[in-house]
C-alpha cells in the first residue's frame, strides 16, 4: 500500500497552481480521499499539486446574504464556526456526520464538493442550499449553481486545468427551516440514506422545499416531485406522505454492499418523514 | 498487600493473585517504546512484496519478470516454483479428524491460483515501495478458470472441482449420533426449526502478520523475527519444511498489536519470506498491508445450519438435530487444520444443557476463497448461537419465558464432574450460580415492564440470553494427539538474580492480553518478591522453555500453573540456602516482599538481595559440602481433562429501530467463571475486548465476495469492525469454581465474550421483533437483513 512515484509541488498561489495543472496533475488538499486512492494504487497522477497553505482560499466570510466559504476550509472549522450555525445551519448539522475528527481536521470543502461522491454531506448540503461553486482556471474565474455543477457520478463541471476557490450558500432566512436525517452503518459511516431539507415556510404553509438526499443516485439527488408535494401545503401526514411517494420517480439509487435501491428507497423516505416532522414541530 | 481482604484461596502474605496489577509492559506500551516487527531494521534489510493472484481460479500459463527484476532497487524475483525448490509443501490434516483430506500445499501458487489473493510472485527490492512498483511491471498471463466460491453450491455435481484428484469439493465430514433422536422429535410438544447463516469473516489485527527473516549461511541459522502466537510452533514448521535442525531455527516475537488466532498458522507468504533470505542471503522484512491482510490472513466462521429442537410441555429439551456446512478455501489450514471449527460446533452445541438426543452432520468444504481456520473462540460463536436461538424459538413455542426454560435445562450444579452428550468432560461448572449472579445483576422484570411500555410508542426493545460453555487450556487431545508440532505443555523458568530480582521466562506469548501481567502476579506470589523486582521475557525460542504460546485460552491456566510450581521450587531453593546462612530450619522461614522472615512473626531475617549476593560472590562462606541453586523449571501440562471448560451467561438490551432497520446496543452483562482469577481487570477487558468482538460478528464485520471470488470491502472503510460510539457499558461478574487439575485453579477467559456475545445479541433482537412476527437467523444482522425480516424491503 505504498503509491506509485509522483512528482510534488507546493505552488504559492492559486495562479501558480493552476499553470501547474497542465497535464498529468491532481491537487493535493485535504488528501482524506485522493492519498487513499494513491496508496491503493487506483490514481498514479505524475504531479501532485499541493495546494495546502495557500490562505487565499481558506476561510468563512459573509457578505450581504452571502456565505462565502473557501476551498481550503477544513470540516472542523465550519464544525465550529459561529458564523456557519447561524447563517448556514444545515451545513452545521450535517457537518458531525462526516466522518471522525480526526478526517474533519484534514478533510476540506473544495476536496468534499470536487470528490463529488453522492453520499457525501456537502455536496448535498449545497445543492439543498442551492448554493454555487467558484472555480479558476486559466481561462480566468467563474461561477457554476450547485444544480449544473453535479453532473454524475463522480462527474463535476470542473475541467481539466481548474480549481474550485470556495463555495457561495445564501444566508439562512427566517422563513428557512433546515433539517438533516441520515442512517449510517456506523457513526462517521457515509449514510446508507440521507435528506438535506431546506424548507421555506411561510405560517404553516411550505412555500418551497428543497429535500436533497445523498447515496440515492449517482449525485446528490434533489427530490422536485416531493418539493413540488409539499409547496403549497402545511407538514402533516397527507403531504409527508405525498413526498415520500414522489420519491420513487425523484430518486435513482442503486445497490451496493450495504443496501439494496430498494432498501435505500425505503430509508429515504423514513428519513424524509423524520425531518418534515422535526421541521414542522419547530 | 498485607492489609488486603481475602480474595482467593491462594491468599498469603505477599499475595498478588485475585488483585488488579498494572501490566508491566504498559508503561513500555504507553510511552511509545513498544517494538513491534516492523519496528527492526536489520543491517542490508531488503523488503518483499507479493504478487497476488487476481482471481479466484486461474492458471498461471506464463510469467514474464524481466521488466520487475531489471526496476530501481530490485533485488530479487521469484516464483512459486522456485521458492518450492527450498522448501516442502505442507499438508493441513489433522489424524484424529478421521477422512480429512487436504493436498500438499507450496508456500506460493505454482501452475495455478486458487483463491484471489494467493501469493504468485515474489519481489525483493530495497524498499517496499520499489518492491511494489516492480510487482506492477511483472506479467502474468491468466487463464481465468470457473470458480467455486459459493460453499454450498461447491458440492453441487456441476460446480468446478478445486482438486482433481478428490472428485469433489468435500474436505471432511463428520457424523455424531447419541440416544435416540427420532424417538425424541416423535415425542415432543413442540418442535422449533431454524436455518441459520453466519457470515464470513476475519480478525483485522491492529498490526498485520509481520515478519523480518534473516538466513546465516556461516552457521546454516535462520532467524525470524515474526509476530506471532507461537514461536515454538513456527520454529518447529520452518525447521522441517526446510530440512533445518530445530536449534538451527530461532523465532524472536517481540511485540504483538494483536492475534486473535490470525497470527497462528502457516501463511505462504511467510514461509516464502524465509526462502527469500536463503536465496538473497539478507534478511528480508515482509509486512502486508491492510489490503493484503484482508486476502491473505485466514478468514473465518462462514456455516450454513439446519437445525431443530425437539422439546417436552414442561420446557424440557428433548433433542438437538442439525446439518452444518462451513467453506474453508481451496487447502485446510496447516498445522491446525480448518476442521477444528465445525468439530467444536459439533462437540460443544447444547453443552451448558441436560441432553439425551443429539444428532449432527458437519460438513467442511473446499472453494475458491482464502483460508478459513481458527480465529478468537472457534466455533464457539456458531454453536452458542444456534443453540441459544432455538432455546428462545422453542420458549416462544411453548409460551415460556426465556429464563424459566434455561432454568429447566442447565445442567445441575451439583452435577459435576459430568459429560455432555458428545463426550466432553466437565470437571466443575457453575451455570446455575452465573444464572443467578446474572440476573442480580439486571433488573429482568424492569427490563421487562420496560418493554412494555416502550411498545406502547412504538420503540421495540429486546432482552436476549446466551448460556454457553467455552473451551480453555486444552490437553494434547487438541492438536498434539493429531500429529501437529504443537505443545500442549508450556513452560517457566525463574531466576533470582544477584541483588535478589526475579527473571521469569516462559513459552507463552504476550499479545497485548496480560500474559506477562499473570506470569509476574503468580510469580510474585510463589516466591515472594513484589512486581517491581520482576522481569519477564517471552517470545524467544532461544531463552524461553519449551511452549505451545498464546492461544484457545491457555496462558493463564498451563503457563500460569508453571509460574506457580516454578515459585514454589525457588522459593524452597531461597529457604534451603538461607536457612543454611540463618541457622535456621527452611519450613520456620517464609519470603514476603523481597526479604527472607520469620514465618511466624514475619520479622526481616534477611534480605532476597543479600542472599544473592552470598550464593553468587561469597559462595566461600557456605558449607564446602554444600551448592546453592536459585533457578528452577517447571512445566504444566492439563492431564485430568482435556479442556478445563469454563462456563458464562450472557445478556443483552438493544433498541431496534423498526423503520432503519439499526440495532443499538443498550446495555450488556456477562457473569463468567474462569476458575481462580488472577487478574480482575484483566479478564474482565478480556470478557469486554471478546464481547465487542462477537458484536462485531452479530451487527458488522462480514467478508463480502462477488460472484466471482473477488473480495468486494477489502479496506477498513468498507469493511466494518466494530468502533466505540456504538458500544455498550458491558458489565462484568464472576463465579469462582476453580480447576482441580492445577494448584492454581485458573482456567481461561480469552474467548468467552466472543462465544457468547453473537447468540444474545441475536436473542435480543429477535425478542424485540417478537410482536411484528419477524425473526432473524443471520449474522451479521445488518440493517438491510433487519429490514427484510419485517418486511419492508425485498
Amino acid at each position: 500500500m505504498k503509491p506509485a512515484p509522483f512528482n510534488y509541488a507546493k505552488p504559492s498561489s492559486v495562479d501558480e497552481a493552476i499553470s501547474l495543472l497542465d497535464g498529468d496533475a491532481t491537487l493535493l488538499a485535504g488528501g482524506q480521499s485522493l492519498v487513499a486512492t494513491l496508496n491503493m494504487r487506483l490514481s498514479a497522477p505524475d504531479l501532485l499539486v499541493d495546494i495546502n497553505g495557500l490562505e487565499e482560499l481558506s476561510g468563512i466570510s459573509v457578505d450581504g446574504g452571502t456565505v462565502r466559504i473557501g476551498a481550503l476550509t477544513r470540516h472542523r472549522e465550519l464544525e465550529r464556526s459561529e458564523v456557519i450555525a447561524a447563517q448556514a445551519p444545515l451545513i452545521a448539522e450535517a457537518v458531525p456526520l462526516i466522518a471522525h475528527p480526526a478526517i474533519r481536521n484534514r478533510g476540506t470543502v473544495g476536496g468534499s464538493i470536487a470528490f463529488a461522491d453522492p453520499a457525501a454531506e456537502l455536496p448535498a448540503c449545497l445543492l439543498a442550499l442551492d448554493g454555487a461553486v467558484e472555480i479558476a482556471g486559466s481561462g480566468g474565474r467563474r461561477k457554476v449553481g450547485a444544480g449544473e455543477f453535479f453532473r454524475g457520478l463522480y462527474d463535476t463541471a470542473l475541467e481539466d486545468g481548474e480549481l474550485i476557490t470556495a463555495i457561495e450558500v445564501p444566508a439562512a432566512a427566517g422563513n428557512q427551516r433546515f433539517a438533516v436525517e441520515e442512517v449510517a452503518r456506523r457513526h462517521g459511516d457515509y449514510g446508507m440514506a440521507g435528506v438535506m431539507a431546506s424548507v421555506t415556510v411561510n405560517g404553516e404553509t411550505v412555500e418551497a422545499a428543497r429535500l436533497v438526499y445523498i447515496a440515492a443516485g449517482g449525485t446528490p439527488m434533489l427530490a422536485e416531485g416531493a418539493g413540488a408535494a409539499l409547496a403549497g401545503n402545511a407538514i402533516d401526514e397527507a403531504s409527508i406522505g405525498a413526498a415520500q411517494s414522489a420519491l420513487e420517480g425523484d430518486l435513482d439509487p442503486f445497490d451496493d454492499m450495504n443496501s439494496t435501491a430498494a432498501t435505500k428507497l425505503h430509508l429515504a423516505r423514513v428519513m424524509t418523514e423524520r425531518a418534515l416532522k422535526r421541521i414542522a414541530g419547530a | 498487600m498485607a492489609d488486603s481482604p481475602v480474595v482467593t484461596v491462594h491468599d498469603r502474605p505477599n499475595s498478588y493473585i485475585g488483585r488488579s496489577v498494572p501490566r508491566p509492559n504498559v508503561q513500555r506500551l504507553l510511552h511509545g517504546r513498544g517494538t513491534f516487527t516492523d519496528d527492526i531494521k536489520l543491517p542490508r534489510m531488503v523488503h518483499a512484496a507479493y504478487l497476488r493472484s487476481p482471481f479466484a481460479h486461474a492458471d498461471i500459463k506464463s510469467i514474464n519478470a524481466d521488466a520487475a527484476k531489471a526496476a530501481p532497487g530490485v533485488a530479487g524475483v521469484f516464483t512459486g516454483k522456485e521458492i518450492a525448490e527450498l522448501c516442502e509443501p505442507w499438508v493441513g490434516v489433522l489424524s484424529h479428524l478421521e477422512g480429512m483430506r487436504s493436498p500438499p500445499q507450496y508456500p506460493m501458487a505454482i501452475d495455478r491460483a486458487r483463491w484471489q489473493g494467493e501469493p504468485v510472485v515474489a519481489v525483493v527490492a530495497e524498499t517496499r515501495a520499489q518492491a511494489e512498483d516492480a510487482v506492477e511491471l511483472v506479467e502474468v498471463d491468466w487463464a481465468e478458470l470457473p470458480a467455486a466460491c459459493d460453499m454450498t453450491a461447491a458440492l453441487d455435481a456441476d460446480a468446478p472441482v478445486i482438486h482433481e484428484e478428490y472428485g469433489n469439493n468435500l474436505c471432511w465430514e463428520r457424523i455424531v449420533d447419541e440416544g435416540d433422536v427420532d424417538a425424541a422429535f416423535d415425542q415432543a410438544a413442540v418442535v422449533v426449526e431454524d436455518e441459520f447463516t453466519f457470515g464470513r469473516h476475519t480478525g483485522v489485527t491492529l498490526e498485520p502478520r509481520a515478519i523480518i527473516s534473516s538466513w546465516d549461511p556461516s552457521e546454516e541459522q535462520l532467524t525470524v523475527y515474526m509476530s506471532t502466537q507461537g514461536p515454538h510452533m513456527l520454529q518447529a514448521i520452518f525447521a522441517k519444511h526446510f530440512g533445518l535442525e530445530e536449534h538451527r531455527v530461532r523465532v524472536i516475537c517481540k511485540d504483538v498489536g494483536g492475534a486473535f488466532g490470525i497470527k497462528v498458522h502457516t501463511y505462504g507468504d511467510e514461509i516464502a519470506t524465509a526462502a527469500l533470505t536463503m536465496l538473497l542471503k539478507r534478511p528480508v522484512k515482509f509486512i502486508p498491508d491492510r489490503m493484503e491482510s484482508f486476502t491473505a490472513d485466514i478468514h473465518a466462521r462462514h456455516h450454513t445450519i439446519k437445525a431443530r429442537m425437539a422439546v417436552a410441555e414442561d420446557g424440557k429439551i428433548l433433542a438437538i438435530d442439525f446439518d452444518d456446512l462451513t467453506g474453508i478455501g481451496p487447502y485446510s489450514m496447516y498445522p491446525r487444520s480448518s476442521g477444528i471449527e465445525i468439530n467444536q460446533v459439533l462437540n460443544l452445541t447444547g453443552g451448558p444443557y441436560t441432553i439425551e438426543n443429539y444428532r449432527a452432520r458437519g460438513r467442511v468444504v473446499f472453494q475458491n476463497k482464502p483460508l478459513m481456520c481458527q480465529y478468537r473462540a472457534v466455533g464457539h460463536p456458531i454453536a452458542t448461537a444456534m443453540q441459544e436461538a432455538l432455546v428462545d424459538h422453542a420458549a416462544q413455542a411453548l409460551g415460556m419465558d426465556v429464563v424459566e426454560i434455561r432454568e429447566k435445562n442447565l445442567v445441575p450444579d451439583d452435577a459435576y464432574p459430568t459429560k455432555s452428550i458428545t463426550g466432553m468432560p466437565f470437571d466443575k461448572l457453575s451455570h446455575h450460580a452465573a444464572k443467578d449472579k446474572l440476573l442480580g445483576m439486571v433488573d429482568y422484570a424492569g427490563l421487562r415492564a420496560d418493554q412494555e411500555k416502550a411498545r406502547e410508542s412504538g420503540i421495540y426493545r429486546g432482552i436476549g440470553f446466551a448460556c454457553m460453555i467455552e473451551v480453555t487450556s486444552p490437553s494434547p487431545m487438541f492438536y498434539g494427539v493429531g500429529g501437529a508440532p504443537i505443545s500442549a505443555q508450556d513452560g517457566v523458568t525463574l531466576r533470582l538474580d544477584a541483588k535478589g530480582n526475579l527473571i521469569v521466562a516462559s513459552g507463552v506469548t504476550e499479545q497485548g492480553q496480560g500474559a506477562e501481567a499473570v506470569l509476574s502476579q503468580v510469580a510474585a506470589t510463589a516466591v515472594g518478591v513484589t512486581p517491581d523486582k520482576i522481569k519477564i521475557i517471552t517470545g524467544d525460542t532461544e531463552i524461553t522453555p519449551y511452549g505451545g504460546g498464546t492461544w484457545a485460552s491457555r496462558g493463564t491456566g498451563i503457563a500460569g500453573e508453571a509460574a506457580a510450581q516454578a515459585g514454589h521450587a525457588l522459593r524452597d531453593q531461597v529457604l534451603e540456602v538461607a536457612g543454611i546462612m540463618l541457622q535456621s530450619e527452611p519450613r520456620k522461614l517464609d519470603i514476603r516482599d523481597n526479604a527472607v522472615v520469620d514465618a511466624d512473626t514475619g520479622n526481616e531475617r534477611i534480605s532476597l538481595a543479600e542472599v544473592g549476593r552470598v550464593v553468587y560472590y561469597r559462595a566461600d562462606t557456605l558449607p564446602k559440602d554444600y551448592q546453592s541453586e536459585l533457578i528452577a523449571t517447571r512445566h504444566h501440562v492439563p492431564k485430568k481433562f482435556p479442556f478445563a471448560f469454563t462456563n458464562g451467561i450472557h445478556c443483552s438490551h438493544v433498541e431496534v429501530d423498526v423503520d432503519t432497520g439499526v440495532v443499538k446496543l443498550l446495555n450488556y452483562w456477562v457473569v463468567e467463571d474462569c476458575g481462580t482469577v488472577i487478574n480482575p481487570l484483566l479478564v474482565e477487558e478480556q470478557v469486554r475486548g471478546g464481547v465487542i468482538q462477537g458484536i462485531g460478528g452479530a451487527l458488522y464485520e462480514e467478508c463480502l465476495y462477488s460472484d466471482e471470488g473477488q473480495l468486494l470491502n477489502g479496506n477498513l472503510a468498507d469493511y466494518l469492525v466494530p468502533m466505540a460510539a456504538e458500544m455498550p457499558d458491558i458489565q462484568v461478574g464472576h463465579v469462582t469454581s476453580p480447576n482441580s487439575d492445577s494448584e492454581l485453579g485458573a482456567k481461561g477467559a480469552g474467548e468467552g465474550g466472543t462465544g457468547g456475545a453473537p447468540a444474545a445479541i441475536l436473542n435480543a433482537v429477535n425478542d424485540a421483533l417478537l410482536p411484528l412476527g419477524a425473526r432473524l437467523t443471520v449474522n451479521p444482522m445488518t440493517p438491510e437483513r433487519v429490514l427484510r425480516a419485517l418486511g419492508k424491503t425485498e
